[in-house]
C-alpha cells in the first residue's frame, strides 16, 4: 500500500525540537560545580548577602547527601554533573518585548510558537534560555489588578519581603539532594503573585529552552495565590538532541491561601539526552484546591512527583500524571499527597505508556497524619505496554496514621492486544494508525483536561511515536 | 426482499478454493479443504455446529494473525488476498462484523469511524463536515440516536449495542463484501429484529453488496433471506443448496450432517 510505504520511509527520530542556535553567551562559568561557581552566580545576580549564604549552605547539604538509589538508575549522573555548565548567561538583560531579544534567541522561541500563543491564549509569558529568563511579559489588564508575573530574580529584587517570607518554605534545601543542588545554583524561573480574589481567565506560561550542549538548567519558581484567587500556570520545556547528557533540576514552590484554586500544567518534552529531576510542591490551605497536570514525554530519565501538602481543613489536591517512555527512556513519575488536616481530599490519576525498551514507573505516596479525620484519597494508576520489551512498575507508598480516613488504590496494566489491533486493522487502519488510536483513547481522560493547543500537540506526538512501534 | 443485480457473472466477489488453515504455531488444523464461491450481490449463509470452524473461516478471510493458511487460495474480485494485511483487505472492500466486537476505551465511535475513513484516503484530510453529514445520515438510516456515536467504542455496551455498532460501521464504510460472524449470537429476539432490520435496510440501499452470513441458528435467516445456504462440518462445506437447506437443518439438527462428514472423510482415506 502506498500509505504504508510513506510511513515506513519516514525517519523514526521524530523529535521536532531538535534545532539549535549558534550563539555566544555573554558569560558562563567553567564546567563543573564549585564554591566559586556558586559565588559567581550570586554576584552576577547582584544578590543580597542572605541569598549567597543560603546558596553556600545548600551547596554543603548537596555535597553531603548521597545520590539517591531508590528510583531511576543515576549511576552515570555523577560524571555528567562534573562536566556540565551550571550557569550560562545568554544576554545582558531581560526583555519586556520580543524586539528586545537577540535575534537568534527570538527566532528559537518563534519556532516554538511562543509569541503566537502569547497573543492568542495567554495572560502572560516568561521565556527562559539557558540559565536566564530572557523575556517576561504580562498583559496590562492583569498588571492593573496587581498580578505579579516576573522572573524569580526580579521577584527577589522588587518584592524582597514577600519573596523572603515564602522562599524555600515549601521545599527547603534539605528536602532532597537535588532540591539542595537547585538551592545552591538556582537561576531563572518565575515569581508569581495572584492577589486576593483575582481570577485569571487565561493561563500564564513559562517556557524553558536549553540550547547549548552539556547544559545544566536550574530554574526556581515561587508562586503565591492569595485567598479566593484563581489561576493556571503552564510550563513547557524542550532542547536540541546532543550525544552528551544535559541536566535539568527545577524547584517549584506554591502557596495556596484559603479558598484559592490553582492549576499547574507541565508539558515536559526534553530531548532524550536530558536528566530531569524536579521537585514540585504545593502547600494547600483550607478550602483551597491545587491541581497538578503533569505530562512527561521527553528526557532520558525523569524523576518527578508533584506533591500537595493539604494543611488546611477541606483542602483538596489533585494530580493527573501522564508519562510516555520510548526507547531508552525511563519515566519515574507519580505524585504525593500528604493529608495534615481534617476532611482533606485528594486524588491521583496516573497513566503511563511504555514503548520499545522504554520503562515507566509509577511512584506515589499517600500519607494521612493522625488528626486528619475523614480524609479521603483515591489513587488510580494505569499502565499501557506497547511491545514485549517495554516495562512498567508500580511503587505505591501508603502511610495512614488516622483511623477515620478513607484511602483507595487501584492499578492496572494492559498490553495493546492482538484482538484490538486486528479489530482496528479490519476497519482499514494501518498498524501505526491503530496503535495511535488505542493510545489516544488510553490517555483521553487526561488529554481532555489539557488546553486545546496542547491536546492537539499531544495527539500529534503520539501519532509520530507510534509510527515506529510495529514489530 | 427482492434485490438481484449481478454485476459481473464471470468473476465471483469471493472465491475460496481448497482452503486449509490451522491455529498459528500449532498442529491444530481447523479448515480442511474448504470450497465456497459468492457471486456479486448474493447473500450466502454458512451454517454449522459448534467447533465446525465457521468463526475461524470468518477470521481467516479477514487475515487474523492467530491463524495460518497452509494450503489453498482465496480471491476477492479475482485478486488473491491471502498475502494481504487485514487493513489492506479492508481497503479493498472486505468487512468483518465481529462475533465479539472489541472495546476501545476512550475512543468515540465517531472518532473511530473518522480514522477508518481517513485511512481510505490516499492523501489529504477527510472533510469533517462531510463526515459529520455522512455519519448522521447513516445513523438516521439505521434509526439510531446521534448520541450513540459519542460513546466509546463497545466500552460497556450491551450485546445488542455491540452488534448495532458493527452494522453502523458497515453502513459508513460500505464494503463490497460483508462477512457477518454470528451476528445473531447473544441477542434476544427484539435485538435480533433491530439488528436484522439494519442489515436489510443496508442491503436494499446497496444491492451490489455481497454478504457471507455465518450462523449457528436458522433464526437469523428468518430475517435475512439467503440466496444460498452451505453446511459446514469439520472444516469443510458438506452440502450447499437454497434456503430450504436451512429449514431442513432446523428440523433435523446437525447430527446427521456430522455423520455424513465422517463418512465423507472415511471415503477420502487413501486406499
Amino acid at each position: 500500500m502506498p500509505k504504508n510505504e510513506v510511513i515506513e520511509g519516514l525517519e523514526l527520530d521524530q523529535y521536532k525540537y531538535d534545532f539549535r542556535s549558534e550563539d555566544k553567551p555573554v558569560f558562563r562559568t567553567e564546567p563543573g560545580l564549585s564554591e566559586e561557581v556558586v559565588r559567581a552566580i550570586s554576584s552576577h545576580k547582584d544578590e543580597p548577602e542572605w541569598m549567597l549564604e543560603f546558596r553556600l549552605k545548600a551547596l554543603d547539604i548537596y555535597r553531603r547527601r548521597p545520590m539517591p538509589t531508590w528510583g531511576a538508575d543515576l549511576s552515570d549522573l555523577e560524571a555528567v554533573l562534573d562536566q556540565i555548565y551550571y550557569y550560562v548567561r545568554p544576554q545582558d538583560r531581560m526583555g519586556k518585548s520580543w524586539d528586545d531579544i537577540p535575534p537568534n534567541i527570538k527566532e528559537t522561541f518563534e519556532r516554538l510558537g511562543i509569541p503566537e500563543a502569547e497573543q492568542k491564549i495567554l495572560a502572560g509569558v516568561g521565556a527562559q534560555y539557558e540559565s536566564e529568563m530572557v523575556y517576561h511579559s504580562l498583559k496590562k489588564e492583569w498588571d492593573d489588578k496587581g498580578v505579579i508575573f516576573d522572573s524569580i530574580e526580579d521577584g527577589l529584587k522588587n518584592h524582597p519581603e514577600l519573596f523572603r517570607e515564602h522562599f524555600s518554605t515549601v521545599v527547603p534545601p534539605n528536602d532532597n539532594k537535588f532540591a539542595a543542588l537547585n538551592s545552591a545554583v538556582w537561576s531563572g524561573g518565575s515569581f508569581v503573585y495572584i492577589p486576593k480574589g483575582v481570577e485569571l481567565e487565561t493561563p500564564l506560561q513559562a517556557y524553558f529552552r536549553v540550547n547549548q550542549e552539556r547544559m545544566g538548567q536550574f530554574e526556581r519558581t515561587l508562586i503565591i495565590v492569595e485567598e479566593g484567587a484563581r489561576a493556571h500556570y503552564i510550563e513547557g520545556c524542550t532542547a536540541p538532541i546532543y550525544t552528551t547528557e544535559s541536566f535539568h533540576s527545577g524547584v517549584i514552590e506554591i502557596v495556596i491561601r484559603p479558598g484559592a484554586r490553582f492549576r499547574y500544567t507541565t508539558i515536559q518534552n526534553w530531548s532524550n539526552n536530558m536528566y530531569n529531576l524536579v521537585t514540585q510542591r504545593a502547600l494547600v490551605h483550607e478550602n483551597a484546591t491545587m491541581e497538578w497536570l503533569d505530562g512527561n514525554l521527553g528526557s532520558k530519565v525523569t524523576m518527578k512527583y508533584p506533591s500537595c501538602y493539604l494543611v488546611g481543613e477541606r483542602a483538596h489536591g489533585s494530580i493527573l500524571s501522564i508519562a510516555y517512555a520510548g526507547n531508552g527512556q525511563h519515566q519515574d513519575t507519580g505524585g504525593k499527597v500528604v493529608h495534615a488536616a481534617p476532611r482533606t481530599t485528594s486524588s491521583i490519576i496516573s497513566k503511563s505508556i511504555s514503548k520499545g525498551t522504554g520503562r515507566s514507573s509509577y511512584r506515589g505516596l499517600c500519607k494521612v497524619y493522625e488528626g486528619s479525620e475523614n480524609a479521603r484519597s483515591n489513587v488510580e494508576c494505569d499502565a499501557l505496554l506497547i511491545n514485549e520489551t517495554s516495562r512498567t512498575d508500580t511503587y505505591p507508598y501508603i502511610e495512614i496514621e488516622e483511623k477515620k480516613a478513607n484511602v483507595g488504590h487501584e492499578a492496572t496494566v494492559s498490553k495493546v492486544g492482538d484482538e484490538q489491533l486486528f479489530y482496528l486493522k479490519s476497519r482499514g487502519m494501518s498498524e501505526e494508525e491503530a496503535m495511535a488510536l488505542i493510545v489516544r483513547g488510553f490517555i483521553e481522560p487526561i488529554a481532555k483536561e489539557l488546553p486545546l493547543e496542547y491536546a492537539v500537540e499531544l495527539n500529534r506526538l503520539i501519532e509520530l511515536e507510534m509510527e515506529g512501534s510495529v514489530g | 426482499m427482492k434485490r438481484r443485480i449481478i454485476l459481473d457473472k464471470d468473476i465471483p466477489i469471493l472465491k475460496i478454493t481448497n482452503l486449509h488453515a490451522r491455529v498459528a504455531d500449532s498442529d491444530v488444523a481447523i479448515l480442511k479443504g474448504l470450497d465456497l464461491e459468492v457471486g456479486n450481490g448474493e447473500i450466502h449463509a454458512v451454517m454449522g455446529p459448534n467447533g465446525s470452524g465457521k468463526s475461524t473461516l470468518a477470521k481467516v478471510l479477514m487475515g487474523h494473525p492467530g491463524y495460518e493458511v497452509t494450503e489453498g487460495r482465496v480471491t476477492f474480485k479475482g485478486d488473491d488476498v491471502l498475502d494481504l494485511e487485514p487493513d489492506e483487505r479492508a481497503l479493498a472492500g472486505m468487512f468483518l462484523a465481529f462475533q465479539y466486537p472489541v472495546d476501545i476505551p476512550g475512543v468515540s465511535i465517531a472518532n473511530f469511524l473518522r480514522t477508518a475513513l481517513q485511512a481510505r484516503l490516499e492523501d489529504g484530510d477527510l472533510d469533517l463536515f462531510e463526515f459529520q453529514d455522512l455519519l448522521l445520515d447513516r445513523m438516521k438510516l439505521l434509526d439510531m440516536d446521534p448520541s450513540f456515536a459519542e460513546r466509546p467504542v463497545n466500552d460497556g455496551f450491551s450485546g445488542g449495542e455491540k452488534k448495532r455498532n458493527e452494522i453502523l460501521q458497515m453502513a459508513v464504510l460500505r464494503p463490497t463484501l460483508a462477512i457477518m460472524d454470528e451476528t445473531d449470537s447473544g441477542l434476544d429476539i427484539d435485538a435480533l429484529r433491530i439488528v436484522s432490520q439494519g442489515v436489510n435496510t443496508l442491503l436494499e440501499e446497496t444491492p451490489e453488496m455481497s454478504v457471507l452470513l455465518i450462523t449457528h441458528y436458522q433464526r437469523l435467516l428468518n430475517y435475512i433471506e439467503p440466496d444460498r445456504v452451505h453446511v459446514m462440518v469439520d472444516g469443510r462445506i458438506v452440502r450447499s443448496g437454497g434456503p430450504e437447506v436451512a429449514l431442513q437443518l432446523e428440523e433435523e439438527g446437525y447430527a446427521d450432517w456430522a455423520d455424513w462428514a465422517d463418512a465423507d472423510k472415511d471415503a477420502e482415506v487413501p486406499a
